[in-house]
């Protein structure tokens, strides 16, 4: 079943998943000179990586509830801003009271920022409302907190372009099917590779299943159990950007309370619903949760029940249930890290989950070590502090150097790739011609893409460079 | 369920459907490759722009705002609002002292007037024209129109008195072009609508309508201006309920739709009860024709439509007007913009662009039957005359002649 072109020789890690957090891992293991492979069954950022709110959270918003995550969050957030400043926006957020709030809950939620580590500030709503013209002007108290935008495939393309400068091999449209077993110790994983229809047999020392939801099933394969519980959440896409802030309800969370200006649109969201395991790859957004995002969304922005809605889609929390809760109640948004040696007596496989996109890096930090610590190495963690690729380069240097390029053009190319616009459209003049005009994307970008960001199909161009991404859908472009 | 029913955006920029008509329509669009077109400048870019203002394109000054692109939508997207107002938004260049010359033209025309036969000798001789050209920017090829010794308004103060004597009544906003440049014009208006027993009325008040103003970036003083006018035609057509006539498409188009959409003045109560005299003129004539006595000369003409007359829906009265009159053979032009589109043919970086859009019209033109070309826009004037060997003139003075 072995196809003649593999190679044989073990990589020290292989990665399953291809969301941020094996991603994450991948970047993490190779700047730590690990010899890395990542296998994804679909494409990059398919899971619930890319079906979130895009929101770099301050933490805020788990201040009260979890002051644990509510750390991690800011120390991370400020982490992201400096190593992926293109991928983030720095909007700042708001999380607003209406009068149908309860005002008092204002205070605790500050004073729980602050304890946090959270810059929060109470500011006048008349203020606010000049800072953020679209929210409701029926406002009763507002908190400006250091929320912002982060584009999750974005996120995701630049750890794999680190990884893969240093080394790593990354694999999207493979599936592992099973795992080779040598008495209790992983030694590598079969998969089927979609795009060419043919099985294959990695080998590897380590092997991080780093599956989100779908982690389950990858333990399960293995022969352990880990119990996720998938809570399906819905948004939605609005043609055009809504608001220039984050727009948070100052409440317990709850549904349809966050608003989120993302690159040219704003997404509301989310619902909230528990599914069963065998529904995770079923994801439809219901009239019924169109219904809740409109009705709460307009309170934060009332424009928003009147403004068209591009598109909607769903995603699956990887909630897992804690290992001493029998009654799987007990869920916690925090990260999980299973060492299968340890719990289930199978060595070389670790199970990373849990977590929140803002958390990625945190969680490829502690796999790393934890790999790094099987085999015996003792690199330090580098991902913190080296910025990645797009991230490094001053954005007037690299709008100077490419300044050949028609002005919008350029700045939209620039604002998807930071300074990787470099790379963009050295060629004929025919590369300068729009394939997406909502986007503004152009053939050089396209063929840059195909050249280098591993596109195997339409719907990873779209997620690679936004094409058809624009109010057509994709329809008059493609 | 409060699922969406509709959905609202401002100039309707989400309703466009990205067929992208609009920019095969467009007359820069077709010779400027620098231009991006109305579909990316207007609604495409409209959504960049509100992501981030730095998205603002320094290409969409090359639009000349002839609204061809809404005439064309299938979605009712107004395209050249969305282009006008991210402009008067987002433009961070201070306007040029050539711009100051050109949008002003109440204040040039004031002193203009007053030199008259300096002045018109003066702007046509080359050295002034290189000056011109060299330190403003103002092409040396443009001819300027002559500017008149006397004023409109200063004659028409002499004949005040006697327009009060008709039963019927209207204000005329006569516009810059006519006061200072042109004043024949408006009496060749008083002249056909009182032998239609209409006498004509000045407004209180009247500012020049704006129009240059807008385009060049001096939107205080256009909305200023703008109020201005909009008190006057109020207190004319609802205090006196006497309605407001023009003679200029492009004062019209302004008043009626620049001003709510791009000043933010509110015009609902009065906007329709301004309108072009040809209109006006054309639903007397409808009801009773015996008023007017024609002279026997048979002449061809052509019709020139200007594309604010297109975006109004208004060329047809102007046309039917004439086929009401036997002694003019009527031939109608097809609708092409002639480029000139008030200062933005005159600035010498639009100089080819203006040329290249006009060229097809300008051949159409040169046919050896017709006697002269006819429209309601006298920058349209100015650009065919110039461009041409046939002499333009406007439906009114056409009709005034015609009478005996």
């Amino acid at each position: 079943m072995q196809s003649s072109q593999q190679s044989t020789k073990p990589y020290d890690v292989i990665i399953i998943g291809g969301g941020a957090t094996g991603v994450g891992v991948a970047r993490d293991c190779s700047r730590r000179g690990l010899q890395v492979l990542l296998l994804e069954r679909m494409d990059m950022a398919t899971g619930a990586t890319g079906r979130n709110h895009g929101l770099l959270h301050s933490g805020a918003r788990y201040a009260v509830m979890d002051q644990e995550s509510a750390e991690e969050c800011i120390v991370e957030n400020r982490i992201l801003r400096h190593i992926a400043s293109h991928c983030v926006e720095e909007t700042e957020g708001l999380f607003i009271s209406l009068p149908e709030d309860d005002i008092n809950y204002q205070a605790k939620f500050v004073e729980s920022c602050r304890k946090a580590g959270i810059d929060a500030e109470i500011i006048d709503p008349k203020e606010a409302l000049v800072l953020e013209p679209s929210a409701n002007p029926d406002i009763i108290g507002v908190v400006k907190v250091p929320d912002g935008a982060i584009d999750p495939f974005r996120l995701v393309l630049a750890n794999m372009l680190d990884a893969k400068s240093n080394g790593a091999t990354i694999l999207t449209y493979h599936e592992v099917t099973g795992f080779i077993i040598e008495h209790t110790r992983i030694t590598g994983v079969y998969a089927y590779d979609h795009s060419q229809k043919e099985k294959k047999v990695f080998y590897g020392h380590v092997v991080v299943n780093a599956g989100g939801i779908w982690g389950q099933h990858l333990a399960a394969l293995a022969g352990v159990q880990i119990n996720m519980l998938p809570a399906k959440g819905s948004l939605l896409i609005f043609g055009h950007r809504l608001n220039n802030m984050v727009l948070n309800r100052c409440r317990k969370p709850a549904d349809a309370d966050i608003l989120v200006p993302s690159d040219t649109i704003s997404l509301i969201g989310t619902t909230s619903t528990n599914i069963p395991y065998d529904q995770i790859d079923r994801m439809t957004v219901t009239p019924e949760e169109v219904d809740i995002l409109i009705r709460e969304g307009r309170k934060l922005v009332p424009r928003l029940a009147y403004t068209r809605i591009l598109r909607a889609y769903a995603g699956v929390r990887p909630l897992v249930t804690a290992d001493d809760d029998g009654s799987g109640r007990n869920v916690s948004r925090g990260i999980v890290l299973f060492d299968h040696a340890e719990r289930d007596g199978l060595e070389g496989y670790i199970t990373i989950t849990g977590g929140k996109l803002m958390t990625y890096r945190l969680m490829a930090e502690w796999a790393t070590d934890l790999v790094c610590k099987k085999l015996n190495r003792q690199d330090p963690c580098t991902t913190a502090s080296e910025k990645l690729p797009g991230s490094r380069k001053d954005v007037a240097a690299v709008r100077k150097k490419i300044n050949f390029i028609p002005p919008v053009q350029r700045d939209s190319a620039i604002s998807r790739h930071g300074d990787m616009a470099e790379k963009l459209m050295q060629g004929a003049s025919l590369d300068y011609r729009l394939i997406c005009e909502c986007e503004e994307v152009s053939v050089g970008e396209v063929k840059y893409a195909l050249d280098e960001l591993n596109v195997k199909t339409l719907l990873d161009l779209r997620r690679r460079i936004r094409v058809g991404m624009g109010t057509c859908q994709g329809e008059l472009c493609a | 369920m409060v699922l969406q029913q509709h959905n609202i955006s401002d100039n309707n920029f989400e309703q466009c459907i990205k067929c992208t008509i609009c920019t095969v329509y467009c007359p820069v669009a077709a010779v400027n490759p620098a231009y991006p077109g109305p579909k990316q400048a207007g609604p495409d870019g409209e959504r960049l722009r509100l992501k981030q203002a730095s998205f603002y394109d320094d290409a969409l000054k090359y639009c000349l705002n002839c609204k061809k692109c809404e005439v064309v939508c299938p979605s009712n997207v107004r395209i050249g609002d969305i282009i006008q107002a991210a402009r008067l938004k987002y433009d961070t260049n201070p306007p040029k002292l050539r711009d100051y010359v050109l949008s002003h033209t109440d204040f040039v025309g004031t002193f203009s007037t007053f030199l008259a036969p300096v002045v018109n000798k003066t702007v046509k001789l080359p050295i002034v024209k290189t000056l011109m050209d060299q330190v403003l920017a103002i092409d040396h090829r443009r001819i300027f129109p002559t500017y008149a010794e006397e004023t409109f308004k200063q004659w028409y103060e002499k004949q005040e008195a006697e327009q009060k004597n008709f039963p019927r009544q209207v204000s005329y906003f006569h516009g810059c072009y006519v006061n200072y440049n042109h004043p024949q014009l408006g009496k060749d208006l008083i002249k056909v609508l009182n032998t239609l027993g209409v006498g004509v009325q000045l407004l209180r008040k009247e500012k020049c309508c704006g129009v240059a103003l807008i385009a060049n970036g001096f939107v205080t003083r256009a909305r200023k201006f703008a109020q201005v006018n909009v008190a006057s035609i109020r207190e004319s057509v609802i205090t006196r309920e006497i309605p407001v006539v023009t003679t200029s498409s492009t004062c019209t188009f302004t008043i009626r739709d620049e001003y709510p959409h791009l000043l933010d003045i509110y015009t609902d109560d009065i906007r329709n009860q301004i309108e072009l005299a040809t209109r006006y003129i054309y639903r007397l004539l409808k009801e009773d024709r015996t008023g007017l006595k024609l002279k026997n000369r048979m002449i061809k003409v052509a019709y020139h439509t200007p594309c604010h007359m297109e975006k109004l829906g208004w060329a047809y009265y102007s046309i039917e007007l004439f086929r009401l009159i036997p002694t003019i053979e009527l031939q109608i032009l097809p609708p092409r913009c002639c480029g000139i589109a008030g200062t933005y043919g005159f600035k010498k970086e639009n100089y080819r662009t203006s040329q290249n859009i006009g060229a097809s019209l300008f051949d159409e033109i040169e046919d050896d039957t017709i006697d002269y070309i006819i429209t309601d826009c006298e920058t349209c004037k100015w650009q065919i005359e110039m461009s041409t060997s046939k002499q333009c003139k406007h439906p009114i003075s056409v009709l005034a002649a015609a009478l005996e």
